[in-house]
């Protein structure tokens, strides 16, 4: 048996190094999203471009605009006259952000009822989120301030008392500097591995029956389980080397730490790619043509993004969409992914992923040999 | 004087591999007329298929000259695709497409006016034994019907030359020979020119003119009486008790020019018949291996074929 | 002259028919390209959300007193916090986030409520910094909370001393345009319903030349008269109806079933649609022309496909990125209709607000077109 996998397996190789255009750029291909997503991706968005309606324009007002612009968050792209000129400037894209400041804002403020209306695009929504949060925060850090210094100068509190009782010490584990890469290049890995082993695999065993070429092979000898090994050989190398290469590059040019076990790893990562071969095997088996397996990859690959957890938050999700997300091996080595590389932690706090993914692998082999026809029908 | 349909001179197609580059077509000149019925053969990877698609302008010419009805191969490819007609070795028609949507397909494309089409379609239908199978998809036509099917659509355009590239390949003899009297009707009441490629010998017989090509080389090129012509000698056929033995033997005598295997039986090649037999078979006797049915048979296209092709790969 | 344009009409409504019948033969094929968008929708609508609440949260309450306990509560009530593990130390706090099985962690440090009397106490918030969505929401909530947690005990002592009430003194309120209950499913629809659109008619047409040249039925097309602007074309049009098709689909469902608003000109938005679908066909077109194996088509694709949930302002914004990375995503026709779709759907502005981003579809359309029939492969080699 051992030698019949080696022939397929040998065959494979050959007709993949032979195949030299499309080796290249399945080598390519991952090295590109890395430099593109490294310089690409900026979850925490600054210097938002914001349009300004001042119209009392004295201090007061021109410290609370100076509040937000001092923050990072805001750039003052415009001054306009009315709450109508800024909703044009948001609507026709110049801003998307903006600040009506009410005359007589001064004199208001000294009798505690100035009011003013922050207005933030709807329609782009990390921008809006960002805004959101940082517009309220600002303005309610502003007030606070402001309060106090009128406070103090009418005597009501001592400077001692101005400061606020409870200080909160926010500390950032593993990435204190939010450094978006640092997020991303776990998942971004797991996401790698998962879109080439599916892709790569899916069309193999659909191409040969298109082809006819699986005659000659339903012929011999070979088993579906072997057949299915030798063509999954060559995927799993060359998953492996842009596995190496992503993360070389992320480390030793986009300087991201590795804080874990990097054996450990590569152990993890080389299970994970057979659950990626095997699904990918799977779709070859109920797909009729390369057509209808280049849908069933897409959406894998689509759902794998999404429901996987590598942008969004698994458990936000409401149960049902995270059931189907159990169902794409990603979910389970995102944490594990995040965990050895950003975390550093080792596979005591990993067991539960790590079986998880193994009852996967387990599962998906089983399945996808069963469904392989052994007739030509 | 009959007008030259197809002409190639000196045509040259190099292939680039790993190895290094192989001339496929090593200068080859040819010329097909008018109404002729023209057979490219020759062994596997003489260079057939890759001749008559650098004819055709599907694949790039890189030497020589190749014409079609006075339309350069490469320059004007588009003309030719309007006037002549071509079956692909290997099965190209669209698999999933019925035998009738493929005859529309092919008409449409080339343009054949719709009152046209309801008489030519019909006619071809029942011309290639198909009327029948309108609605089958091509891809579950037996090997047979789709040459055939391939033959219909290579004529919808009542074009005025034919490419066929082993049309008859893999299909039965009594449909080889339907195969054959069809185009044999379309010479003659249409005045269609054929070029085909076959490794059949039988249907090299019944060509008016022969291309025997070797290596990319054209080695001969002429009616099929003239090229079994170019055999020296007699032919005498028999089957020896031991045909291994008998063939070392009978090679080294005086006065045998060839020896051919044939199955279980001998072709010998003999200079002389009345003084030859004997001579062999008394020699074989001698030996102890007895000769069964020895006579002699006229020279056809495959002992002329082997002998040429062998007195090629000697030198 | 009339006669030739017939034969080019003729050759290229021959196509036409050929790839639609070929198209409706593949019933299994076509029942995946006509449900999967609709799976996608559902799917992503569900799953995502764009405000990170209720992140699960381990505390270490080591001063359990009335002070602390209102502190945990504010905390709580803010609804960003979702305190479900209590533990003994700070220790054990990190051991839970390394673990996973929280995301944030609270530490309140011993004698919590004689030092709020004093003025000077302290607390500690910790971050799972692995998750920069959730640390976002978390930092600023963590913030805003404690502020006014503290903010309500001046103002609380402030009053006890006898003064007069004391109000904040400048109230400001956010709106939000478009979306003023910062619905998540208005924000990410229109987007998505853009992007789902190019996944599938890329999807339509990157396969649809390279495989006849795999399967060899490319022999018998190259023979006849067909010149490639007309193959190209006539293998784009009738993806166009499905395209069409799916695009109804989960826009009705978008509007009908998840309420998202359509603010702009449904009748506009369908024809800037029909000008993205043909966008997207001519690209799938392209990639088929100049890919020589289908497994080629299929990498290009792929790569496309993740590079437009990236790089085109889909989810991430636009503005911060580098110029030669923007100059990418510029090369995809998501990027200008994701602007137009917005535009419409959300914003509701009209035509004279999108103008730039039309002409940009226009040309792209056209200029695919008309590369894929120079790069398609006249001869065999």
């Amino acid at each position: 048996m051992l030698k019949r996998t080696w022939a397929i397996i040998q065959k494979e190789f050959i007709q993949t190094w032979r195949d030299r255009r499309t080796l290249s750029i399945q080598l390519a291909i991952p090295i590109m999203q890395l430099f593109i997503l490294g310089y690409a991706i900026r979850m925490n968005v600054r210097h938002i471009p914001t349009a300004v309606a001042d119209q009392s324009l004295d201090a007061a007002s021109r410290d609370y605009v100076e509040a937000m612009v001092a923050s990072g968050y805001f750039d003052v792209v415009a001054y306009v006259p009315s709450q109508a000129d800024v909703i044009q400037a948001i609507d026709n894209g110049e801003a998307q952000a903006g600040i009506v400041i009410p005359p007589d804002f001064a004199a208001r403020v000294m009798r505690n009822e100035a009011q003013v209306l922050l207005l933030v695009d709807g329609s782009d929504l990390f921008t809006s989120q960002t805004a959101y949060n940082s517009m309220s925060a600002i303005a309610q850090t502003h007030s606070t301030e402001v309060m106090i210094a009128q406070a103090r100068r009418s005597g009501r509190l001592t400077a001692e008392q101005s400061l606020l009782p409870l200080d909160v010490r926010i500390r950032i584990l593993y990435n204190p500097n939010l450094a978006d890469l640092w997020f991303l290049l776990p998942g971004m890995v797991a996401t790698i591995l998962q879109t080439q082993s599916i892709a790569l695999t899916a069309a193999a065993v659909v191409r040969e029956r298109e082809m006819g070429t699986i005659e000659q092979l339903l012929v011999t000898p070979i088993m579906p389980g072997e057949l299915m090994l030798g063509k999954v050989a060559p995927n799993l190398v060359i998953a492996f080397v842009n596995m190496l290469t992503i993360i070389a590059l992320g480390v030793f040019w986009f300087g991201v730490p590795f804080q874990g076990s990097f054996g450990l790893f590569c152990w993890l990562a080389f299970m994970y790619v057979f659950s990626g071969l095997g699904l990918g095997l799977l779709v070859s088996t109920i797909s009729q043509n390369q057509k209808q397996a280049q849908q069933w990859t897409m959406l894998m690959m689509l759902l794998g993004l999404v429901l996987g957890g590598f942008i969004f938050p698994r458990y936000l999700m409401p149960p049902a969409i995270r059931i189907i997300g159990n169902l794409f091996p990603l979910t389970y080595f995102i944490p594990i992914a995040r965990g050895i590389v950003t975390k550093g932690i080792g596979i005591e706090s990993l067991w539960e992923q790590v079986v998880s993914l193994l009852a996967y692998i387990v599962v998906i082999l089983f399945v996808a040999i069963r469904a392989f026809r052994q007739r030509l029908d | 004087m009959a007008t030259t349909i197809i002409q190639t001179r000196d045509l040259v197609k190099q292939f680039k591999t790993q190895a290094g580059s192989i001339n496929a077509v090593n200068g080859v000149t040819l010329q097909v007329r008018q109404g002729e019925t023209y057979g490219l053969i020759g062994p596997d990877g003489a260079g057939k298929t890759t001749i008559t698609r650098v004819i055709l302008g599907l694949l790039k010419r890189t030497g020589g000259e190749s014409t079609i009805l006075g339309f350069d191969s490469m320059r004007e490819p588009y003309a030719i695709r309007e006037r002549v007609g071509y079956i692909a070795q290997q099965f190209a028609l669209p698999h999933d497409l019925t035998v009738l949507e493929n005859l529309h397909f092919f008409a449409k494309v080339h343009g054949v006016p719709r009152q046209d089409q309801a008489r030519r379609i019909p006619e071809l239908l029942e011309f290639a034994g198909l009327s029948r199978f309108t609605h089958l998809v091509a891809g579950r036509l037996s090997g047979g019907m789709k040459k055939k099917l391939a033959l219909a659509c290579s004529l919808i355009h009542e074009p005025q030359v034919v490419m066929l590239d082993e049309p008859t390949l893999g299909v039965d003899p009594v449909s080889r020979r339907e195969f054959w009297n069809l185009l044999g009707n379309l010479r003659v009441e249409k005045g269609l020119t054929v070029f085909v490629c076959t490794p059949y010998m039988d249907e090299a017989e019944r060509c008016n003119w022969v291309g025997l090509m070797y290596q990319g080389r054209l080695i001969a090129h002429d009616s099929p009486q003239n090229i079994k012509k170019m055999v020296p000698g007699h032919l005498l056929e028999f089957t020896p008790s031991s045909i291994t033995r008998a063939q070392e033997l009978v090679t080294a005598m005086e006065g045998v020019l060839e020896v051919q295997t044939y199955g279980l039986m001998l072709h010998v090649f003999v200079d002389d018949v009345p003084r030859r037999q004997p001579e062999i078979e008394a020699m074989l006797a001698a030996q102890g291996i007895a000769c069964q049915g020895m006579r002699q048979i006229q020279v056809r296209m495959e002992e002329a074929f082997i002998s040429l092709v062998q007195s090629q790969s000697a030198r | 002259m009339r006669n030739r344009f017939r034969d080019r009409f003729r050759r290229f409504s021959a196509v036409v028919q050929k790839e639609l019948t070929q198209l409706l033969r593949d019933r299994r094929g076509l029942a995946l390209i006509l449900t999967f968008p609709m799976i996608q929708l559902f799917l992503f609508a569900y799953a995502v959300k764009l405000t990170a609440d209720h992140l699960p949260t381990a505390v270490a309450n080591m001063s359990p007193d009335a002070q602390s306990q209102a502190f945990l509560s504010a905390l709580s009530v803010s609804g960003f916090f979702d305190l479900k593990l209590y533990v003994e130390t700070e220790a054990e706090v990190v051991r839970a986030i390394d673990e996973g099985r929280v995301r944030a962690g609270v530490i309140i440090p011993p004698d919590f409520a004689p030092s709020i009397e004093r003025g000077d106490a302290q607390a500690l918030v910790i971050l799972d910094g692995s998750d920069s969505f959730s640390v976002q929401s978390g930092y600023s909530a963590a913030t805003a909370v404690a502020q006014a947690y503290s903010l309500g005990l001046v103002v609380e002592k402030l009053n006890r001393t006898g003064s007069k009430m004391v109000t904040t003194p400048i109230q400001s309120s956010v709106r939000v345009l478009y979306n003023p209950t910062r619905d998540d499913l208005a924000f990410i629809m229109p987007g998505l319903v853009a992007m789902l659109l190019q996944v599938m008619a890329v999807n339509l047409t990157a396969q649809s030349v390279v495989r006849e040249h795999e399967m060899g039925t490319i022999e018998q097309l190259l023979i006849t008269p067909i010149r490639p602007i007309e193959l190209v074309v006539g293998k784009l049009v009738p993806n166009i109806l499905i395209a069409l098709l799916d695009l109804l689909t989960i826009t009705l469902a978008g509007v009908f079933w998840f309420g998202v608003p359509f603010k702009g000109d449904p009748w506009l938005f369908a024809w800037m649609a029909l000008l993205f679908i043909v966008s997207g066909l001519g690209l799938g077109l392209l990639i088929s022309t100049i890919a020589q194996t289908q497994n080629q088509a299929q990498q290009l694709t792929s790569m496309l496909m993740l590079l437009s949930q990236l790089l085109t302002g889909f989810i991430y914004p636009r503005g911060p990125m580098p110029p030669a990375v923007k100059a990418i995503g510029n090369l995809i026709p998501l990027t200008y209709f994701i602007r137009i779709a917005r535009g419409i759907i959300t914003k509701g502005v009209g035509i004279t607000f999108l103008w730039s981003d039309v002409v940009a579809l226009l040309v792209y359309g056209g200029l695919t077109m008309v590369l894929a029939a120079v790069t398609f492969r006249k001869r065999l080699d």
